[in-house]
């Protein structure tokens, strides 16, 4: 068993007097596609922030390759080698699909720069297109972001998401919205991702996660529920009770 | 490999298409060499305008809206305390040469240099803030740098302005040019509003400029991939700020005195609508926007003093009609 790429011990989180999350500790392993599922408001937006970054935790600690990253700024993150795509889609909707990924592949190189005209970056834009390619929008690649069809945008979201190089990918409900054509496609992609790097999954849909995750996280009401692999996690009884009703 | 070069070859086909339907060829040739283009239209200004020390402030003020248009245009964060800038980059390069006898080359760094603290020092306090109150504390940080500059008569001349700011001539490889010939002056501020439009265009060019191109667009997924978006903001503020001050520098040597007026919250409020007459976010916006404001200003007072009731009817008839300003309309219109 490998060290864990991410470690959460005793993470909480409140806002005001609601408690979304309390005491969770998960060790997420680079080797894994992890998925963490739950019912509606059971938290897992909320974690999947506080592992992306987008906030701190009110307690806990949250550790990366072993280094306490708790309530590092957000922009650090990519550079550290976390990636994220967001649940509601999140690009630049008025900047083509090339430029998109672009300026997400420059953040790695460049960030300061006044000086150097920004086309003699060519091997930007080759990565640029190599990534488009990879999530299947290279003939798309010139079309405004905001004008892709909402499967495309999600692949998109993908693209820029891996224009940092990440070694840990959190996605947010990747395939919200999707028909479950696009879905399957898009869990393909997903498991062709996480030969190379980590995989977090944050889904709602507890079915479509079953057959390509490693680990299933369960939360429930702020909680951990249950931690195990799909078979473990199929099985569990309070997993059932929780998603009844449902077959899991 | 092959089918790779099949779709360079149709891409190739795809955006020579593109552009021949997107915009005239001539429009195309302007966006493609803006700075040249600026500097040929600046170059015939002062023949078109009614006397050429209007076709001076046009300049000056043009490359004030400009400076100031990064930050508000291409940031996306209304500063209203830019006057602090442009009036200290004009007492910065003042007091040298009038106190002190410095040579204008060395007055006119000097006076950028003191804007650009300013704008590093307010930037940073400033840029904490968001929206309304980015605008506040900016005016507020720039009443400050009024109040101290005003009550600081030893040295700044108080309310009676800086005198004696005496840039009569200037040489260059032996050529001496007469700044008391307006045309002359025009012409030798133009060389150096030239070089800064010149800087500018670079910048928006750059990776930063693209950087701050993703950040008015999604500061979220910008943050997400790793930029950095308050210090992106306080560069772009710093940057601003630097050009602002290099026209207020222009405008001491072109005056030869600096009025305490130049950090007046006045200024501040009319760089704001000279960048929203002529078209925010627009390289050359700022520049037609300053020229419209100033013409007005000095055909209408002719007229009648209330010039400011018919500058703002002009004002807000723009905004509500046509809010991406007058270059700004001018391009969108011919791209359709």
């Amino acid at each position: 068993m490998t060290e864990a790429i991410l470690s959460v011990q005793g993470v909480s989180k409140r806002f005001g007097g609601f408690t979304a999350l309390s005491d969770i500790s998960i060790d997420f392993h680079r080797d894994r596609l992890t998925s963490i599922i739950g019912p509606n408001g059971a938290g897992k937006s909320t974690f999947f922030n506080v592992l992306s970054g987008a906030f701190p935790p009110s307690e806990g600690k949250v550790h990366y390759n072993g280094r306490d990253i708790t309530g590092v700024a957000q922009h650090r993150f990519a550079h550290m080698g976390i990636a994220k795509s967001f649940q509601i889609t999140n690009l630049f909707p008025l900047l083509s699909a090339h430029e998109n990924v672009r300026i997400a592949a420059q953040a790695m190189q460049t960030r300061f720069n006044i000086w150097t005209p920004r086309s003699r970056f060519r091997e930007l834009d080759e990565k640029a297109d190599a990534l488009l390619e990879l999530v299947g929008l290279w003939d798309k690649r010139h079309e405004t972001a905001g004008n892709l069809a909402h499967g495309a945008q999600r692949s998109l979201e993908i693209a820029v998401a891996l224009a940092c190089e990440p070694q840990l990918l959190l996605l947010d409900e990747p395939t919200a919205g999707m028909s479950p054509e696009e879905a399957r496609e898009m869990m393909d992609l997903i498991l062709k991702l996480h030969a190379e790097r980590g995989i977090i999954l944050v889904e709602h849909r507890m079915k479509l996660v079953m057959g390509i995750s490693n680990r299933i996280v369960v939360l429930h009401h702020g909680q951990l529920l249950a931690e195990g692999t799909p078979e473990e996690i199929r099985t569990h009884e309070e997993v059932r009770r929780v998603y009844l009703g449902q077959t899991v | 490999m092959s089918s790779k070069a099949e779709r360079n070859a149709l891409d190739v086909d795809r955006t020579g298409e593109q552009r021949q339907v997107r915009m005239p060829a001539l429009i195309d040739l302007i966006a493609r060499h803006r700075v040249l283009a600026a500097i040929v239209f600046l170059m015939v200004l002062p023949w078109a305008t009614p006397y050429e020390a209007l076709a001076i402030n046009i300049l000056i003020f043009g490359l004030y809206a400009i400076g100031f248009n990064l930050i508000f245009g291409y940031a996306g964060m209304l500063s209203f305390g830019h006057a602090a800038f442009f009036g200290l980059g004009a007492y910065g390069c003042g007091i040298p040469i009038a106190k002190f006898g410095f040579p204008w080359f060395v007055a006119l760094p000097l006076g950028v240099a003191v804007a650009g603290l300013a704008a590093a020092i307010i930037g940073w306090l400033a840029i904490r803030a968001r929206g309304i109150y980015f605008a506040m504390v900016t005016l507020a940080l720039s009443q400050i740098v009024y109040y101290v500059v005003f009550q600081w008569v030893s040295l700044t001349g108080g309310e009676d302005g800086l005198r004696g700011v005496a840039v009569n001539s200037i040489d260059i490889f032996g050529l001496r040019l007469n700044m008391l010939d307006p045309m002359t002056k025009y012409y030798a501020i133009l060389v150096i509003v030239a070089v800064a439009l010149w800087l500018f265009s670079r910048i928006l060019n750059s990776p930063f400029g693209g950087v701050l191109e993703a950040i008015r667009e999604n500061e979220k997924r910008a943050a997400a991939c790793g930029y950095d978006i308050k210090g992106t903001r306080w560069l772009a503020f710093l940057l601003s700020g630097l050009f602002s001050g290099l026209a207020g520098a222009l405008y001491a040597m072109h005056l030869s005195v600096v009025p305490i007026e130049t950090l007046h919250y006045f200024n501040s409020a009319i760089v704001v609508m000279m960048a929203l007459l002529g078209g925010m976010g627009t390289f050359f916006g700022p520049f037609l926007g300053a020229l419209v404001y100033l013409l007005l200003e000095d055909i209408i007072t002719v007229i009648t003093v209330h010039w400011q009731l018919f500058v703002g009817a002009l004002f807000v008839f723009l905004i509500l009609f046509f809010p991406r300003g007058i270059w700004g309309s001018l391009l969108h219109w011919m791209k359709q």
